[in-house]
């Protein structure tokens, strides 16, 4: 398990890397009258961990939809490796190393795992449109291979998607992340519905990406949040109202209270 | 479907087992077909069975791989028709530029393959019942202009005395080399979508169709391949279109009707759109209920037997011919293994 990391050891690599992988500087978001995203100030180095806690509601996977393009912010700029990436299509934000998994898995069904893979790394190659059929000798098949044994789903590889059970599809979700060189990137609850043991391995996944590999992620269960995270941003309808490393957000009673159930731990 | 990219052929395969005994079995009885078959059974069912199998082809590539399902592929092939009547020669007194078909047939395909990328580009923006109802527009839009347009469409008269060409010492307008010139674009066409369905594009076609969503979340432009695949599905109907108006002659409004148009739907739908080969099956089932129906319940009646067969077909199958097959396989393969068989 990463030993968590104060923030005086974030900025120091800050310092060292001279660049925020992600800045988000008055990012907001209505939806008509509703206000999901408030004044979200938020910068995060490049290779940290982020966990964001909230409650449902709080605008975590809203702020998620922002930064990947879903949709555009009402107000504020987003930038990414110093790159304003506000009014860039999605597609243009993956290319330039952004990957996000989702709450509710988003797979094709209809494809292999292998193939699933494959096509995640083709995503950020030049040869998006070639009409031959790849060889296994393909740099991009040759990274699937390695990603599949990488997730463990190698067991998996011409299993059709839709055959595979939840906690296989979860860890198809992160491989599909994981995939042509990512630089950051946003986890949507990546344990929801994952056994004990399921839970570990994910754990175990997440801690062993490449330390250039930074990440945020979304997680109600805090046994994995803390775990995997060196810095804790808190959400509560549509604003951050609190930032701490794991011990001090396990600390806080304000935080206990709300989100833990008073007397937690 | 699995599109496992690599798993299904083993190196030891050489290329007569990668074809499989299906594909053999089929391509023989094709070829030989014009031994056993009348003037009239290879133009007028083996012709254009295999025109009427190509614009399913263009369509079960949009619906079967993309999700897009296109009420204006006989509107592209329409496309190509007038242009080769245009660039050409004709019988009709208008235009006509008198082009050599080796010129006309690059350049109406080309034209028929732009127009698709077009309506592909108007459309890709709906989905479902709505892309259906927008190509429908689009079709219909096309056909009352061609109806009203003299200067270039030569309103509903159309053009006449387009003739097939004559060339390596073959008059290709004859039955039997024009079943022949058929059956090679078919032929070529079929093994193109097959073999692309499991190409990078192909993948990424129908991984937009299963998640449009997750694609883009995947670094892909979403619109630019699917008019791509519009695009492609263009070149075939073009191609079709081209034999199409060398089969009839004549290139008129009624050529691309909306009767037309549904009769499109309908062969796709009735053969299957989960294979490059239901297409194909459909042509040559509606093309045979087309051509004797008639005969069977009379002139008042035929369209009516017509929809019934669709219908039974459908509710029986709802994957069509290809589905049918799909279930009768594993109780054949069954009885095949029983003691005694």
């Amino acid at each position: 398990m990463q030993s968590p990391v104060t923030e005086s050891f974030a900025a120091t690599r800050l310092q060292s890397s001279g660049a925020y992988a992600l800045e988000l500087d008055g990012v907001a978001r209505h939806f008509g009258a509703l206000v999901a995203l408030s004044g979200i100030n938020m910068r995060i180095a490049a290779g940290e961990r982020r966990a964001v806690l909230g409650s449902n509601g709080a605008g975590k996977t809203t702020l998620f939809n922002a930064v990947t393009g879903d949709f555009l912010p009402t107000a504020g700029r987003i930038r990414f490796f110093g790159e304003d990436i506000t009014d860039l299509p999605p597609h243009e934000r993956i290319r330039r190393g952004l990957r996000r998994t989702y709450q509710i898995s988003q797979l094709f069904k209809g494809l292999s795992v292998l193939d699933s893979i494959f096509l995640a790394c083709r995503g950020v190659s030049r040869r998006r449109f070639s009409l031959l059929r790849p060889a296994t000798s393909d740099v991009n098949m040759v990274q699937a291979e390695s990603i599949l044994n990488a997730v463990h789903l190698e067991a998996y590889r011409d299993t059709l998607v839709a055959t595979l059970s939840h906690g296989q599809q979860r860890q198809l979700e992160i491989a599909l992340a994981l995939a042509g060189a990512p630089r950051f990137i946003l986890f949507d609850e990546p344990a929801a519905g994952l056994s004990p043991t399921e839970r570990r391995d994910l754990v175990a996944i997440l801690n062993a990406l490449p330390k250039h590999i930074g990440y945020i992620i979304i997680e109600h269960d805090l046994d994995v949040a803390l775990r995997v995270s060196e810095y804790v941003s808190m959400m509560h309808n549509g604003r951050l109202f609190k930032e701490g490393t794991p011990q001090e957000i396990e600390a806080d009673p304000e935080v206990q209270e709300i989100y833990l159930g008073g007397k937690h731990g | 479907m699995s599109l496992a990219t690599t798993a299904n052929v083993t190196p030891q395969q050489n290329w007569l087992e990668r074809l499989g005994a299906g594909h053999i079995i089929l391509a023989i009885a094709l070829v030989l077909y014009p031994l056993v078959a009348s003037d009239f059974f290879l133009t007028q069912i083996g012709g254009y069975s295999l025109i009427f199998g190509m614009l399913g082809l263009s369509l079960m590539l949009l619906a079967g791989y993309g999700g897009m399902v296109s009420l204006a592929q006989i509107t592209v092939a329409g496309i190509a028709a007038y242009a080769i009547a245009i660039l050409g020669n004709n019988n009709s007194n208008i235009l006509g530029f008198g082009w050599p078909w080796w010129l006309a047939v690059p350049f109406a395909v080309l034209a028929a393959a732009l127009a698709s990328a077009l309506i592909g580009w108007i459309s890709v923006r709906t989905e479902g019942i709505y892309t259906i109802m927008i190509t429908l527009a689009i079709a219909t839009a096309t056909y009352y202009f061609a109806q009203q347009n003299y200067a270039i469409f030569n309103g509903h008269s159309g053009y006449t005395g387009i003739r097939a060409p004559a060339f390596w010492g073959i008059g290709w307008r004859d039955a039997r080399p024009f079943y022949y010139l058929c059956l090679g674009l078919a032929v070529l066409s079929y093994a193109a979508v097959l073999y692309g369905s499991r190409s990078t594009f192909g993948m990424t076609l129908q991984a937009i169709r299963d998640n449009p969503r997750r694609m883009r979340a995947l670094g892909y432009h979403v619109t630019a391949h699917k008019v791509f695949a519009w695009l492609l599905a263009g070149v075939i109907a073009g191609l079709a279109g081209v034999l199409l108006v060398w089969f009839n002659g004549r290139v008129s409004p009624g050529t691309i009707g909306v009767d037309a148009a549904i009769d499109v739907l309908i062969i796709a739908v009735i053969g299957g759109l989960r294979h490059p080969i239901g297409p194909f099956l459909g042509a040559v089932v509606v093309v045979l209920m087309q051509t004797f129906a008639i005969d069977i319940v009379g002139a008042e009646r035929f369209n009516t037997l017509i929809g019934m067969v669709f219908l039974v077909i459908v509710f029986v199958s709802p994957d069509g011919i290809l589905g049918l097959w799909g279930r009768i396989k594993p109780h054949l393969a069954q009885e095949s293994l029983r003691p005694g068989q």
